[in-house]
């Protein structure tokens, strides 16, 4: 089998621009994406959106187009479509990644091997358990965000968009260009925050998204009905359907108010996917102001693992500018551990985009304090759903913290939280900060799930058709 | 209920929900395409028999498991809606495929 010299997963900003960099450097690279087309998330569908006036997604979004023709001129060879189920260091500290390929009904297994992988799986939505979340109607703002993008598809009928976070304001002010009717934003941002993030202020004056976000919240606020200062949300259902037909939300000094919706989005920030990097055995943090866990990763993206590199928001959230630059940075540290450029080069090329990088980051500090969820809306109670895919209620998973549930493994087995197809991805936080908060321990001392691959799907036909290493018939040979 | 913006680029392309013809757009996802023909829920969980339907959009959540062209579990936000796809909303828990060609 061909040893690649760098295998990179996910075609986002910081995917794109670390395997560019990487082939400009004469590494020969490829680079694996879940999706049909390049862009990640946060630019998904640039190079294939339906979108004829490109006003309505603004600008930042359309700078991502200035990725592409780099990354397709570099060399890189770009495998789209490729959903990576494990990445595994091996004895001699090369790396294996077992992949499926190709278009429903034809996929097969493949294993590919690499010298160094940078994984740049970017970001998924934090949970947002609320009384309701599960029902036909309720869906992320992001998840909307890419309806807008991919498939110019937008609700029709009375929508709330509720929670805290720039995407929030981001989709309010998209719709608001696409002629969507918004009939209020519910605004979770805590009373009393903005004092309190207001310390970070002078950082965030000087920050890129500063006039960009002070504007954007302008203008919503101008054309849309914003509720600031929601404390509690439950989303009600119709009797015979369950789908949404009502949002009841709480303000401060206990006013209760039902608005009628039959479309509720919900978003409460950003956070890492940890998946492929904890699965492979990357040593994992918790950042107690984003209330997330991160792999552990050096100033070059580099993690506990030799050879394993995190690049981007998949490495802690700081945004799409800051990706670039962090995935940029950690090509030159992986072209520098193959043996392409000397360290002295690294670390000259390495300053433009130090530069670039502490630009990107700067009031990142005054968001992540203002935009911090409550505990309310990381914390559920009673009868609301931790665990959505077996229906484990948050009452269940306090209930057996509090008999000594020595931690989330020991959770999926007394409740199977966190065992149904989408493998803890929305419930690994919410447990975790249950079990905390009930045994008054500290998250980081909880530890998250343990991640094992395959973390994406992958049908028994496929596994049992991938070739048999030596290694592997010794294994078992008797 | 979702609509689709006026004046999109793509071309429109015939499916199938539940044995009914329904219009998609070349491009979209199974999703996507089942959201604009007016499902908002395509499958009930195989715990409680709740109705779901598509959430993250992005392959994290599994809400949008639906059987495509035969095939159970598949998430509709990871496929591409083709022409003559035939989609069928998910009752429960997948049933065992006992054909071995049957394949992933």
């Amino acid at each position: 089998m061909i040893t690649l010299d760098v295998a990179v997963v996910g075609a986002g900003p910081a995917g794109l621009a670390a395997a560019t960099l990487c082939a400009e450097r004469g590494l020969s690279t490829s680079l694996y994406d879940e999706q049909g087309s390049p862009g990640g998330q946060v630019y998904r569908g640039i190079a294939s959106s339906p979108l004829r006036r490109p006003e309505i997604l603004g600008e930042d979004y359309w700078r991502g187009a200035t990725l592409l023709r780099p990354f397709a001129n570099s060399g890189t060879r770009y495998v789209p479509g490729a959903s990576v189920w494990s990445v595994t260091r091996r004895e001699d500290g090369t790396f294996s990644l077992g992949m499926s390929i190709g278009p429903p009904g034809a996929r097969s297994a493949i294993t590919v091997a690499a010298r160094a992988v940078i994984l740049a799986t970017g970001a998924q939505e934090r949970p947002f358990p609320v009384p309701g979340w599960t029902r036909p109607g309720v869906m992320s703002v992001g998840g909307a965000q890419i309806l807008l993008k991919t498939a110019g598809t937008v609700p029709q009928g009375r929508t709330v968009i509720a929670g805290c976070g720039p995407l929030v304001w981001l989709l309010a002010w998209q719709y608001r260009r696409a002629g969507v009717a918004v009939d209020a934003l519910l605004d979770t941002t805590p009373k009393g925050r903005l004092r309190e993030a207001a310390r970070h202020l002078p950082d965030f004056l000087r920050s890129p998204y500063f006039s960009k976000g002070l504007a954007l919240t302008r203008a919503v606020r101008r054309e849309l009905r914003v509720i600031e200062h929601v404390e509690s949300l439950a989303i009600e259902g119709d009797a015979v359907t369950q789908a949404a037909c009502a949002v009841r939300y709480r303000l401060p000094g206990g006013v209760s108010v039902v608005l009628d919706a039959d479309h509720v989005l919900l978003h409460q920030g950003v956070v890492p996917d940890i998946a492929l990097a904890s699965a492979a055995g990357a040593a994992l943090a918790w950042n107690p102001l984003q209330a997330c866990f991160h792999p552990v990763v050096d100033a070059w993206g580099g993690s506990s693992l030799p050879g394993l590199y995190v690049a981007g928001d998949g490495g802690g959230i700081a945004g799409a500018l800051a990706a670039e630059a962090r995935g940029r940075l950690t090509a030159l540290a992986v072209a520098n551990a193959l043996g392409r450029i000397d360290a002295r080069q690294r670390d000259r090329d390495a300053r433009p985009l130090q530069h670039a990088l502490s630009v990107a980051l700067r009031g990142r500090r005054f968001l992540d304090t203002l935009y911090r969820p409550a505990d309310a809306f990381r914390l559920p109670e009673g009868d609301t759903l931790a665990c959505r895919c077996e229906e484990v209620t948050a009452a269940t998973v306090r209930g057996l913290a509090r008999e000594g549930c020595a931690g989330p493994n020991q959770m999926k087995a007394y409740s199977r939280c966190g065992m149904g197809p989408c493998q803890g991805r929305f419930c690994g936080l919410t447990v975790t900060e249950l079990i905390a908060r009930e045994q008054r321990r500290d998250p980081a001392d909880v530890g998250h799930y343990r991640l094992r691959w395959p973390v994406k799907p992958l049908a028994l036909a496929e596994l049992a058709a991938l070739p048999v290493s030596e290694e592997a018939r010794r294994a078992v040979d008797r | 209920m979702f609509v689709r913006l006026p004046d999109l680029a793509g071309e429109f392309i015939e499916f199938f929900v539940d044995g009914q013809p329904c219009t998609a757009r070349a491009g979209d996802t199974v999703a996507a395409a089942l959201l604009a023909a007016g499902h908002l829920a395509c499958r009930n969980t195989p715990v409680s028999g709740a109705p779901r339907g598509p959430y993250c959009l992005m392959g994290m959540c599994f809400e949008c498991l639906a059987t495509v062209d035969g095939r159970p579990n598949q998430q509709g936000c990871m496929i591409a809606v083709a022409s003559g796809m035939r989609v069928e909303t998910q009752r429960g828990a997948r049933a065992v495929v006992v054909d071995p060609d049957a394949g992933a």
